[in-house]
């Protein structure tokens, strides 16, 4: 008698990975759309020719009537002239503390930021002259000197204050860059801040009614409550978050969704926090998993060695 | 009363009131099977298997899962998944045996398919079997409402909306099944009551009479030899081991049934923990939101090919087609006049029918997935036409099948 186990074995694989094939990366390719990740490069927006200095840079950035009239700047002391959820009735969202911009976003965006806030975040198909309105944060429009320059001088001081590429964590990238849009409730996450653990219940209300009152300025202000991000790891996935952030007009054109001009280790860190948040366990699971690969394949050279035994003296 | 002695010792004792040593000879040590077989004949242990994980990391979860449509969401992905200690792994185990117990059954429905199972005695054991199938499809779509993700409420709607039977619009059963006009608490609440126990009851119920079906005709053999047991067993038990043509269930077939299922193992626990994503849809991980329709429904893909026979006619017609696909396979063991019971290889036109059969299902199932937009529509639309004419040409072809 012939052994037809190898033959039968390879028809079952065959029929099997076919299936695989078919309803998982074939159907998927059909369903969505794909997009490679430029890196973060930010292509479209012109290279900084100018050095930047960095104290004429603090003094623009300080200056009457500039950056810290909206924002605060948290590690230099200087504290938002509104509360998050006045300042999101006032603008439609929280003007970013600027303490970690310079870590957290790329330079050649930050400069483009300042020049025209509407055209770097491509957002102004929402912001057309026939629509009325006009985006929250006015373009910078010189300070009497070479404008170019000046706005180099900005970005410079921004990195200058910002922490080092290694003193950057997840949580303050997602922050910076997504949190003020973004709660993430399993990471107890809201768009004003981390909730805090209230020993009075009334305390608890008065928090949870200040999210409230942000979210109703934010929702108005894009349309829609953007969503709780705790298990986007799991829904989206990393390419598909970062290729969106990079880009959101590719995937879904006209949303309000603004591009966030984060560099590509800021993007990692998001990333990170993402996967902190929704796919908590993954270095346990990494190293369970070799622990019972290793049991079963011992287990399995046991059961070999058995059938052997056991039909030795059936043949 | 029967007579007791006092027992010499705890087994004595044990098979006095019990009969102990009879049921391990009953069950295992005399419980003769052919040796002339390949390792698709495991494919019931396998399955055993693959069921106890999933009985037992279901008694895990049910310790944690909230069946409420504020909390199953996040008792899910939340405490599960990230405060329970290995909540994570038992919802791995869980999700990817849901899904790889269908490859199986589907490869022991496809082996009984190809080697005649279901002929001279052994329809009960295919219609158990078939039996088991239904079951375990309500089974593991209850499951999939639970997590209450957007593929849950979705999928739920649009399953439970089948019922209205097309034109019949017997709207009222859909609403008595939900419970509501629309999935909600009621909805969740039962298909939690049916996950965790009617079903599972039944499937276990099933399980026995699919094994007791077995008894009788025995298990057929790669040949499809007429084996005499009582003959071959004697020849076994008088030593001759090697000429015999049965062998014991224990240990001699469980030894290599315990192969198998070790080198199932490696791939079932390389799925759970380096690949599960095929097994948990990503889309339902977004919670239940009735206002917001994902853009693509599909069921999970061991539903695909019925779904598919279900989507490319207009309602009545569909509805019609997905219900004659649901009974069909039932009926195979009075579809195949036939009288042999050989493999499908030795049979014929058959030989073909059973290849074109398996093919035709995994087109059934690739469209199944993808949206019906061209050519995968027309593709969809005759593929099912094609299952629907190999059923009629069945009884056919057999009929004038030659005696092998």
């Amino acid at each position: 008698m012939k052994n037809k186990e190898p033959l039968i074995l390879a028809v079952v694989v065959f029929f099997t990975l076919a299936t695989y094939y078919l309803v998982e990366p074939f159907a998927h390719s059909i369903m969505h759309k794909h997009f490679e990740s430029e890196g973060f490069a930010y292509k479209d927006l012109p290279a900084i020719t100018k050095k930047g200095n960095v104290a004429r840079g603090k003094e623009l950035v300080m200056g009457a009537g500039a950056c810290t009239g909206c924002h605060a700047i948290t590690s230099q002391g200087l504290e938002a002239p509104m509360n998050a959820v006045t300042a999101a009735r006032s603008y439609g969202v929280n003007p970013p503390d600027l303490s970690n911009a310079g870590a957290v976003y790329d330079a050649k965006f930050l400069d483009a930021l300042i020049k025209n806030p509407a055209h770097a975040l491509m957002v102004e198909h929402k912001f057309t002259p026939e629509s009325g309105k006009s985006y929250p944060m006015p373009k910078f429009y010189g300070a009497g000197g070479n404008m170019d320059q000046e706005v180099a001088d900005m970005v410079a001081y921004l990195q200058s204050i910002a922490p080092k590429a290694d003193k950057l964590t997840p949580a303050m990238a997602f922050e910076t860059a997504c949190g003020r849009c973004h709660a993430v409730r399993y990471e107890k996450w809201t768009q004003i801040g981390e909730k805090p653990e209230y020993k009075k219940k009334r305390d608890e209300l008065e928090f949870n009614i200040r999210v409230l009152d942000y979210q109703d300025s934010l929702a108005k202000y894009m349309g829609t409550l953007p969503p709780d991000l705790s298990i986007y790891i799991r829904s989206r996935g990393e390419h598909y978050i970062k290729t969106f952030v990079e880009n959101p007009q590719q995937y879904l054109k006209g949303t309000a969704m603004p591009r966030v001009g984060v560099n590509a280790e800021a993007a990692d860190k998001v990333i990170e926090y993402l996967e902190d948040s929704g796919d908590t366990k993954r270095h346990e699971r990494e190293s369970v998993g070799k622990n019972v690969m290793i049991y079963i394949i011992i287990f399995a050279i046991f059961a070999l060695l058995w059938k052997r035994e056991v039909w030795r003296d059936l043949h | 009363m029967a007579h007791f002695t006092k027992a010499t010792s705890i087994k004595d004792w044990l098979n006095q009131r019990l009969a102990i040593e009879k049921v391990e000879k009953v069950m295992a040590s005399e419980y003769w099977i052919p040796k002339n077989i390949n390792f698709l004949w495991a494919m019931g242990m396998v399955l055993v298997i693959t069921f106890t994980f999933l009985l037992v990391s279901g008694i895990f979860l049910l310790m944690y899962y909230q069946p409420n449509v504020d909390l199953a969401f996040d008792s899910v992905n939340y405490t599960i998944m990230r405060e329970v200690d290995f909540g994570w792994l038992w919802r791995n185990v869980h999700g990817v045996a849901a899904s790889v117990v269908f490859l199986i059954i589907y490869i022991h429905m496809f082996t009984a398919i190809y080697y005649g199972s279901y002929k001279k005695g052994r329809e009960m054991i295919w219609i158990s079997g078939m039996l088991l199938f239904v079951a375990f499809s309500a089974e593991a779509f209850s499951g999939y409402m639970l997590p209450w993700g957007q593929m849950s409420y979705w999928a739920g709607m649009v399953i439970t909306n089948l019922f209205s039977g097309g034109s019949l619009h017997a709207d009222g059963l859909v609403e008595w099944i939900r419970g509501d006009y629309v999935p909600a608490q009621a909805f969740l609440s039962r298909f939690f009551m049916l996950h965790v126990l009617l079903i599972p009851v039944a499937i276990l119920g099933l399980i026995g009479l699919h094994f007791g079906a077995l008894r009788i005709p025995h298990v057929n053999n790669q040949d499809g030899e007429e084996i005499d047991f009582d003959k071959e067993s004697k020849k076994y038990l008088a030593g001759d081991k090697a000429g015999s043509k049965v062998i014991r269930f224990a240990n001699d077939f469980m030894s290599k049934d315990m192969l198998v299922v070790a080198i199932y193992l490696v791939f079932f626990f390389y799925l759970v923990f380096y690949h599960y994503g095929f097994a948990m849809d990503p889309v339902n991980f977004d919670p239940a939101n009735g206002l917001k329709t994902p853009t693509h429904i599909y069921p999970e893909w061991y539903f695909l090919w019925s779904y598919e026979i279900l989507r490319p006619f207009s309602t009545n017609i569909g509805l019609m087609a997905f219900a004659f696909a649901q009974v069909i396979f039932m009926m195979l063991p009075f579809l195949d006049r036939s009288p042999n019971t050989v493999p499908a290889s030795r049979r014929g036109l058959f030989k073909y029918w059973f290849w074109a059969m398996l093919i035709d299902m995994i087109i059934l199932t690739a469209m199944g997935k993808v949206p019906p937009i061209e050519p995968f529509g027309t593709i969809g639309f005759y593929a099912a036409l094609t299952f629907i004419g190999l059923w009629i040409a069945l009884p056919i072809i057999t009929m004038f099948e030659k005696k092998a």
